[in-house]
């Protein structure tokens, strides 16, 4: 967060820093355009400089909705050796990893195949930035772990980008984005959910991304405000797509991961969902359980942005609602937003209930122990 | 169960036009002769199939005709049955669809005289809703400008998923009109369809729609109050119809957080989202999205934080509730009095105007 408003006694900061942590979402960025070539077959290094990523908007380069500052990163991020925020392994390691004791790094790249109009293009770059995750991340510091990105539109090579990586310890899930050609339960998408399960992986679901939609359902807002706030609205209905479209029926071992999409939204849309479902489930007949049982099941949080009420009993009983055993801890590093460790929870939580939000659900999820 | 008291407001009634042919005797020449050559029918929008559970209760579904059609029922089932002194009628019907602005204006204008002539004129606790034709400001200033001379027009109608996010300057001469005579702006819960009814494109199922209703509400909350709408504005009143409200809280929390940080690109907000909502913003009580017992409805309105926000309605005939529980379980004396009698008087200013008649 940019500005902290609130005052805490340092003890209180100091203490939990110490402790081990997994930090579910930090974005490794290139240092240069060119970084991905060594992973790229030539046709697509003279295809890009010509024709660039064609994708789902309307921009060459930079955001539709510009940033609040370059990169959406903080400006302190910039590492001595040049280059954009998250691009250098070293200075992420002294400025985040070693400080703040991460002990469990998921890398979530942003910058990929999806939301590419041309498939072949978007495979082969998904294809390229996994390899790089390996290349320049994971093997030099195992502390991280990546996420295979997949060209999201295109089911088929999606899942044969998944299978090719099942089994490799430098990944720990498949990465998707929100905004999509269509919401995420459309059975375009099935394939990757199948090759997701099958290799055991849980598929992240990160906020962002332009799949030709308006990012609302009334048409393009104004801001930047609206898309940041927005992320929610369009993970919710996302979420509810995954759930009404029977994803969790068909794929019962597939867990999936909200990430910096918020969860305090979570008990309101279990409720409606629920609500809903018991006047109109004869629409749904696939489904055969209560759309909030699969999300009990099947969903896991990501933390940043924390959400950050007035008052610390309103946060601590909207965890209850959701359960202290699906959070995972993210700062999203190095973005703006960035959620400082240690001052992340208000006092008055359980050693536990710590434990496992900082670390422990994480690992167990991620299945490293 | 929590009883209601008598003299309340139910903020959300429908009453159903028939068909279209019902609006014939409202339209002119040139229009009748277009709906009756081109074999135009019923303007029945996708958001409210007609035998969909959630457009009737079973025990309010007539046996013939659409739910809501008949005013005798609604006074039985509804008006009579909370015992309101206002029940305020929303009309969905689909004029919103079409894509002419020229026919949306007909249609519209036939439907508030419709709804004057065969609604309020026969009952005297009902009051309306303008229903706007939004593609054209100019057409839309001039509906409201027309009905507001009738004093039983107590706000505008405007749907939640429509051409462009509510905000949107384009719109803001609709919002001074309203401003000026006196009438809040009512957002009810449906979409025009000119644009995906989620913000992640078509889904598949009629339940997907109507769960992203409680998006497309947080997102045009975000769109009017970033725009600066109440910063021009201040004495316009926003009404939530259908929207559900366990939403507002985290959402708040987000916005709160997000505006705190990038505040500079909108700096005409000159107060806090939470207080905007607060003097601006007022929600239809149904849907309750909440589990039925009282205690995390309690912890809810608590989030809140704020006892003025919520205006009793029935959501009549749509099925938001069983039996009378129409409020919900577990909820103080003094809440009852505030969301069926206070918070609705002081949301529509029209209504108080009448309530001060009856009783002078």
């Amino acid at each position: 967060m940019n500005i902290q408003i609130r005052e805490r006694p340092e003890a209180a900061s100091s203490s939990s820093v110490k402790t081990a942590i997994a930090d579910c979402d930090i974005h490794p960025a290139r240092a240069t355009q060119t970084e991905l070539y060594p992973f790229l077959a030539k046709r697509w290094h003279a295809h890009l400089e010509t024709f660039g990523v064609h994708a789902y908007q309307g921009m060459m380069g930079g955001p539709p909705y510009p940033k609040a500052q370059p990169n959406a990163s903080r400006r302190d991020a910039y590492p001595p050796e040049g280059g954009p925020q998250g691009s250098s392994l070293s200075f992420m390691q002294q400025q985040h990893l070693d400080p703040n004791n991460v002990a469990l790094g998921v890398l979530n790249p942003l910058n990929t195949g999806q939301g590419i109009r041309n498939q072949d293009l978007a495979a082969a770059i998904c294809s390229a930035v996994n390899d790089w995750q390996i290349e320049k991340w994971t093997s030099k510091d195992s502390r991280l772990k990546g996420s295979v990105v997949v060209a999201n539109e295109e089911g088929q090579a999606a899942a044969a980008e998944i299978r090719k990586r099942a089994g490799d310890a430098n990944f720990v899930q498949v990465l998707l984005l929100s905004r999509n050609v269509e919401p995420l339960g459309q059975r375009r998408y099935w394939p990757i959910y199948e090759a997701a399960e099958e290799a055991g992986l849980p598929v992240g679901v990160h906020a962002f991304g332009f799949g030709g939609n308006p990012i609302t359902a009334s048409g393009w807002p104004s801001y930047y405000i609206e898309e940041m706030v927005g992320h929610s609205q369009c993970q919710q209905t996302a979420l509810a797509s995954l759930v009404l479209e029977g994803v969790f029926e068909r794929f019962p071992k597939l867990r999936m991961v909200m990430v910096e999409a918020g969860f305090g939204w979570a008990p309101s849309l279990a409720w409606r969902l629920d609500k809903v479902f018991e006047r109109l489930h004869a629409e749904v007949p696939h489904l055969r359980r209560k759309p909030s049982d699969y999300i009990r099941d099947h969903i896991w949080w990501t933390t940043q942005p924390m959400e950050d009420p007035e008052r610390r009993d309103h946060l601590f009983q909207t965890i209850e609602w959701i359960g202290w055993d699906k959070l995972l801890f993210a700062t999203d590093y190095p973005h703006w937003d960035y959620d400082e460790p240690s001052r992340v929870l208000p006092a008055g939580v359980s050693d536990a209930n710590k434990q496992a939000f900082y670390l422990d659900n994480a690992r167990k999820l991620y299945g490293l122990s | 169960m929590t009883s209601p008291i008598a003299g309340g407001v139910d903020c959300d009634l429908h009453p159903a036009v028939p068909h279209l042919t019902s609006l014939l005797p409202y339209m002119n020449d040139y229009w009748r002769d277009q709906v009756t050559t081109r074999g135009m029918t019923d303007l029945l929008s996708q958001s409210y199939p007609v035998n969909s559970p959630i457009s009737a209760r079973p025990d309010w579904r007539p046996a013939q005709g659409k739910p809501g059609s008949s005013l005798a029922d609604m006074q039985r089932q509804a008006l009579d049955k909370f015992a309101v002194a206002y029940g305020i009628c929303n009309p969905l019907y689909g004029v919103q669809m079409v894509f002419s602005e020229d026919m949306a204006d007909a249609f519209c204008r036939a439907l508030n005289d419709w709804l004057a002539r065969e609604w309020l004129d026969k009952d005297d606790r009902l009051r309306g809703s303008i229903v706007i034709p939004v593609q054209s400001i100019d057409k839309s200033v001039k509906e409201i400008e027309r009905c507001a001379s009738d004093p039983r027009f107590v706000q505008v109608l405007m749907l939640v998923m429509g051409d462009m996010p509510l905000g949107k300057r384009h719109y803001w001469p609709i919002y001074a009109t309203a401003e000026r005579l006196g009438l809040p702006i009512g957002v009810h819960a449906g979409s025009a369809y000119h644009n995906p009814p989620t913000s992640v494109g078509w889904g598949s199922y009629h339940i997907e729609d109507y769960v992203a209703q409680a998006q497309a509400f947080q997102t045009q909350l975000t769109s009017v109050i970033v725009e600066g709408v109440f910063a021009r504005h201040p004495n316009l009143k926003m009404v939530m119809l259908e929207s559900g409200f366990t939403w507002l809280p985290p959402y708040l929390w987000r916005l709160h957080k997000f505006w705190r940080g990038v505040r500079m690109e909108t700096p005409w907000v000159d107060r806090a989202p939470l207080e905007i909502v607060r003097s601006n913003i007022r929600f239809s009580l149904q849907p309750v999205d909440a589990p039925s017992e009282g205690e995390t409805l309690n912890r809810l309105f608590d989030h809140m934080q704020s006892d003025e926000l919520l205006l009793f309605s029935t959501d009549y005939p749509h099925w938001q509730f069983d039996g009378d529980e129409a409020l919900p379980k577990g909820i103080s004396p003094d809440l009852v009095r505030k969301i069926m009698i206070d918070n609705p008087l002081a949301t529509y200013s029209r209504l108080k105007e009448s309530a001060k008649e009856v009783t002078t």
